[in-house]
């Protein structure tokens, strides 16, 4: 019988992280991070964007999409050192590394959405 | 026997470090793994601007005057490439890694990117009507 392992679930978070980067990402990328600064559009004020971020599904809606989002970096990240820069001997450190990461700023977002705002 | 196969297992030809650069459809293929940086990046960014969001307005305005270094200008433009590039590449690959059926036919794979694409377009705009209000 083959030895059973959690690489299936993991390709299941990376296909789902892909998607919700996809879907998510770009325009909040495109509103914060050009339309704003650069004054395309008047930047909402303060009240506002608070008001969104205390609505219970923006909380969950943005958690997941954050998780997800930091498992498919991490899970692709992996495989992009590993075979990039031909880094198989370290496998152990950058698995270490990729997904403690992911795991820490899923726990971040979780803190920051739940929590602080 | 068991030798031999261990033996096997262990032979690990040589690669060159820069081996991605000597194909045009190697080095798209990295470059499209390396997108996930950038994804990485855009929730730091965004998790940014929630932490300065949850501090008040007056941390929300050196967050919005941060934002406009044009350093980061620069690094947002190179992501947002980036986080196309996935976006497309990824709802493209959809329709060869899943079959999806109605009704017992396949779902013609320009039809499953198409109104993946369009629900891209849907999602995109209810943000940002959710964020400019």
């Amino acid at each position: 019988m083959p030895r059973r392992t959690v690489e299936p679930f993991v390709w299941l978070l990376f296909s789902g992280g892909g998607v919700a980067a996809a879907l998510v990402l770009p325009v909040l990328l495109v509103l914060f991070g050009l339309a704003l600064p650069l004054g395309w559009i008047a930047a909402p004020d303060h009240a506002h964007l608070l008001g969104v971020l205390r609505n219970p599904l923006t909380r969950l809606g943005l958690v997941v999409v954050c998780a997800l989002a930091l498992v498919h970096w991490a899970h692709r990240f992996r495989y992009t050192l590993l075979d990039g820069l031909q880094l198989h001997r370290y496998d152990r450190l950058v698995v270490a590394v990729c997904y403690g990461g992911a795991l820490a700023g899923s726990v971040l977002a979780a803190y920051l959405l739940f929590v602080a705002v | 026997m068991s030798s031999q196969l261990s033996s096997a297992r262990l032979y690990k030809p040589k690669v060159p470090l820069l081996w991605w650069l000597s194909r045009r459809s190697y080095t798209m293929f990295v470059l499209r793994e390396l997108s996930s940086v950038f994804v990485a990046w855009t929730v730091v960014y965004l998790l940014l601007l929630i932490r300065a969001v949850s501090r008040g307005p007056a941390e929300y305005q050196r967050f919005l005057h941060w934002a406009a270094s044009p350093w980061l200008i620069v690094l947002n433009a190179v992501a947002l490439a980036f986080v196309l590039l996935h976006a497309i590449t990824f709802v493209n690959l959809t329709p060869q890694a899943m079959a999806v059926r109605v009704r017992g036919r396949r779902v013609p794979g320009r039809l499953l990117a198409g109104s993946l694409y369009l629900t891209l377009l849907l999602v995109s705009a209810f943000l940002a009507w959710l964020v400019v209000g």
